[in-house]
């Protein structure tokens, strides 16, 4: 495992109104980690998420990453940093192909500040175009490629958040619950997809489905009322007595 | 003596000014309560249905002059007028709402909005083929007509009315959303309007009410405004444009701030005519970019503009 | 290829146009073409970007006069007045662009209209420059390296090849990976967000873009009419380019070039009629919302479509799940 942090979060609060969502949450993130994040309905997971990631930002407490200060930067810069995201709901341009769809994510990694009065097909886009292709080829969606995202599957559509995510070539890759309301099969799909990122790249997933959950993460965080109420491997968390009582309590581990 | 003279003159200058800006508060005051009245309507219908209805000033117009067909042909009545215009007003709201918006829920809230444009056309010829081009006005009635003596300054005693039917209404309003159960609905409905299908009311019921609450305060205000403001052609376009100014001053979903804005509008536009006319709208635009930039959501509105 | 050749046949067809149609028709065709580049114009904003504009006559009024005043004070010179009309819209879009963006969906519409109004109230009330009530007139043609464009057929030429050039450029820019970003916008804003995209500067971008043909379109009609009045300015101009884009199909390149083909000729035949033009412009928008919510060009597309689904019929649904699961 690499032993360099990456993601430092100190003690945040998020606040709305006289609701406290968050509190005082901390804990590093190492590279590479695969990190396994549960927690009872309105523990704060997703908003935890949106402070990361910049669509929200904390009322209190400060995160780094990569030794810099991102606690009030917008969402769209922190994508640029490396910290991309999946939404809980699918959440894609679909009226849009999966093609489109891709090349929006390529054309912004690779910058597209002096292209503005280029037709995109144009040779100076071989190579984007060469990415997007070996891209769809890699995640089998090749022979999918012009079709509209409305048109495709609940399941497909939710193995395109995580390629669009990956496509930003993050080094953190927050994953909001990749396989709810998916069949078993489509699940198993996507476990083995995760399994197979790249192991610089580190993982933070909110999942409900404790078998997928204990299958991805090598680390595990539990959030209950806004707090962490552990963080350890995921063998202690099963052992944990705690964390059995109030979340486990209804849902047994396998 | 020479120095006295000087001294009175000067004094009842003063006093002089002092009683025209009196003056035009008071009108100020009473412009303001009108745009109040017609705001009130579109706010709501906004805030509940999600449509901002572009047609809400040509049923404000309408009012205006069924009000004024009612006092000129009939029966003179300026309080049947009253009663009459924002019936008529309401019914035909109720045919807008239950016909074409109605049956386009399904095409989204842009498409409503844009039918409701539509609409604003149709009904702006319509009103010329009726009524004709020339400026109408209404008479006040006898009983307003004249003016009261406050401390010793004459006041026009129907703007002073006027004044005071805005605030009943804005204190009606405001008791009916804090104290009742429609109120409750609205109030949820305001801040998301998905709460009113929580609350297990009959949404499509919701709708047709505000819209039709909507079409009585517009007509009840074009009755009400026309022997001040008179009545003619392009006549809805300008409240209209002044309703969403006091909208996006005001903010939305709050009836208070509405009311603000309103009167900060009515007597900026009333000030503004009188001190320097060539400048009257554009001060009010003015306020409107300076209240943007420093409450981007309304003075008392909810969040609308993004971080 | 076949897009060169698409237009080597409009610009052809332009060419001869003067030597088949009457002035008359060359006249309307003119104003086709003006009033086609300023529902090109909004339709970047409204069409492509999602943000739907009630105050794009601001770009329009503010084009026009600027030509109008330069031609009158300073120098009737196209190139003058052309890039003084060009100036001053992106000035003014830069302006409203700033306090318009910070809101979206109706507010953005309410703000647009608004603005547009302040612009409006200001021409109507600084009579000293703009003549107020009575507009400008008696405006002198322009003049083009020296040779004044004093009939219709060459304000035509002028128009027509200014459209070709407008159509040109907007159609690069809307296929450019700007203007993919500009349709992500449209579709999902916060998706693009979180691509990456400063989503602000591209809206920003597109309503300054948008502001800088429709001036473009004010300063020609000024050419074209030698006239101005304050009611072209005013917030019906803005209904009516906004029904010109909506009618012909938003979204696309071709459809607001129709949708204004559509409203001018509509306009020409019903006013010899009635003077209820109003209402027939809102009855036939209303009925394009309900009915043919894609417009023109949608239908005629849909059509094209359904000629060739007679023959062969494709399977797009149903491709779900085989691959996942």
């Amino acid at each position: 495992m690499y032993e360099e942090t990456i993601l430092e979060v100190n003690a945040i609060n998020k606040r709305f109104g006289g609701l406290e969502i968050l509190k005082e949450v901390s804990f590093d993130v190492s590279r590479g980690e695969r990190i396994g994040i549960i927690g009872p309905n309105g523990a704060g997971k997703t908003t935890f998420f949106n402070l990361l990631t910049g669509d929200l930002t904390p009322t209190q407490g400060t995160i780094a990453f990569h030794g810099k200060h991102i606690t009030n930067e917008p969402n769209y810069k922190r994508t640029r940093r490396g910290i991309a995201r999946t939404f809980q709901k699918n959440n894609l341009l679909e009226k849009l192909s999966i093609f489109e769809n891709l090349l929006l994510v390529l054309q912004r990694k690779h910058g597209i500040k002096s292209t503005w009065f280029k037709v995109r097909n144009n040779r100076s886009y071989r190579a984007l175009y060469e990415e997007a292709e070996a891209l769809l080829e890699t995640w089998g969606l090749h022979g999918r490629r012009n079709t509209k995202v409305e048109n495709l599957s609940y399941g497909e559509q939710r193995q395109i958040e995580i390629m669009l995510g990956v496509a930003t070539d993050p080094s953190v890759l927050l994953l909001d619950e990749p396989t709810a309301g998916m069949s078993q099969s489509e699940t198993d799909y996507i476990v083995e997809l995760l399994k197979n990122l790249p192991e610089a790249l580190t993982l933070m997933i909110i999942e409900h489905d404790l078998d997928v959950i204990f299958g991805l993460s090598d680390r595990m965080l539990v959030l209950y009322n806004g707090h962490v109420l552990a963080d350890d491997t995921p063998e202690a968390i099963r052992d944990n007595q705690q964390v059995n009582e109030i979340y486990m309590g209804k849902a047994r581990v396998v | 003596m020479y120095r006295t003279l000087e001294n009175n003159q000067s004094t009842t200058l003063e006093v002089d000014k002092i009683d025209i800006l009196i003056a035009q508060m008071v009108n100020g005051l009473s412009y303001g309560m009108l745009l109040f009245v017609i705001t009130c309507g579109l706010a709501l219908v906004f805030g509940i249905l999600g449509v901002l209805n572009l047609a809400h000033g040509s049923l404000y117009m309408i009012g205006g002059y069924v009000g004024y067909s009612v006092t000129a042909t009939y029966t003179q009545s300026f309080w049947l007028a009253l009663l009459t215009a924002p019936l008529v007003v309401a019914f035909i709201a109720l045919i807008m709402e239950r016909t074409l918006l109605h049956y386009t829920y399904k095409l989204g809230h842009l498409s409503q909005v844009l039918l409701t444009l539509g609409v604003a056309y149709v009904f702006h010829d319509i009103a010329k083929i009726i009524w004709g081009t020339n400026v109408l006005s209404i008479r006040v009635p006898e009983s307003l007509a004249g003016s009261v003596s406050i401390a010793g300054q004459l006041f026009p005693l129907y703007r002073l009315v006027i004044i005071a039917v805005g605030i009943v209404i804005a204190v009606g309003i405001w008791w009916v959303q804090n104290k009742t159960r429609w109120g409750a609905i609205i109030r949820a409905g305001l801040s998301d309007r998905e709460m009113i299908g929580a609350l297990g009311v009959n949404i499509s019921l919701v709708f047709t009410s505000v819209f039709v609450l909507g079409g009585i305060l517009a007509g009840f205000g074009g009755v009400v405004a026309a022997p001040i403001l008179g009545l003619y052609p392009d006549m809805e376009f300008q409240t209209l444009i002044l309703a969403l100014v006091v909208l996006v001053i005001g903010g939305l979903g709050s009836i208070a701030g509405t009311f603000t804005a309103s009167i900060l509008v009515g007597v900026l536009e009333t000030f503004g005519r009188y001190l320097v006319p060539e400048l009257s709208m554009f001060l009010v635009f003015t306020l409107m970019a300076i209240i943007l930039v420093w409450r981007p959501n309304g003075l008392l509105g909810k969040q609308v503009a993004e971080g | 290829m076949k897009i060169y050749l698409k237009f080597s046949t409009a610009l052809l067809l332009f060419a001869a146009s003067p030597f088949i149609l009457t002035s008359f028709h060359i006249n309307l065709l003119t104003e086709i073409l003006i009033f086609g580049i300023f529902a090109l114009s909004l339709n970047v904003i409204v069409g492509y970007t999602g943000l739907v504009s009630l105050g794009h006559a601001a770009f329009f009024g503010a084009g026009a006069y600027t030509a109008g005043i330069i031609a009158q004070n300073i120098s009737a010179n196209l190139l003058f007045t052309l890039g003084g009309a060009v100036l001053l819209s992106v000035i003014l879009a830069c302006i409203i662009g700033l306090f318009c963006l910070k809101v979206s969906g109706f507010y953005f519409l309410m703000l647009t209209l608004a603005f547009s109004q302040m612009v409006y109230s200001f021409v109507y009330q600084s009579t000293g420059w703009t003549g107020g009530s009575n507009g400008l007139s008696g405006i002198p043609n322009p003049i083009l390296f020296g040779w004044e464009l004093s009939n219709t057929v060459w304000v035509f030429y002028v128009v027509a090849s200014l459209f070709l050039v407008v159509y040109a450029i907007l159609g690069i820019i809307t296929e450019s990976p700007f203007g993919k970003v500009l349709v992500g916008i449209k579709e999902n804003e916060k998706r693009l967000k979180s691509m990456g995209y400063h989503t602000n500067i591209y809206k920003y971008a597109a309503f300054v873009i948008s502001g800088i043909f429709g001036g473009v379109a004010g300063a020609l009609y000024t050419y074209f009419n030698g006239f101005i009045a304050p009611s072209d300015i005013y917030w019906t101009m803005s209904g009516t380019v906004l029904i010109m884009v909506l009618i012909g199909g938003a979204g696309t390149m071709l459809g607001p070039v129709l949708g204004a083909a559509l409203i001018v000729l509509l306009e020409t035949i019903v006013s010899t009629y009635t003077n209820m033009w109003m209402m027939i412009l809102g009855a036939v928008f209303i009925i394009f919302v309900i009915f043919f919510p894609s417009g023109i060009y949608g239908i005629s597309k849909d059509i094209f479509k359904g000629i060739q689904n007679h023959t062969v019929r494709p399977k797009v649904k149903n491709i779900s799940n085989e691959k996942v699961s």
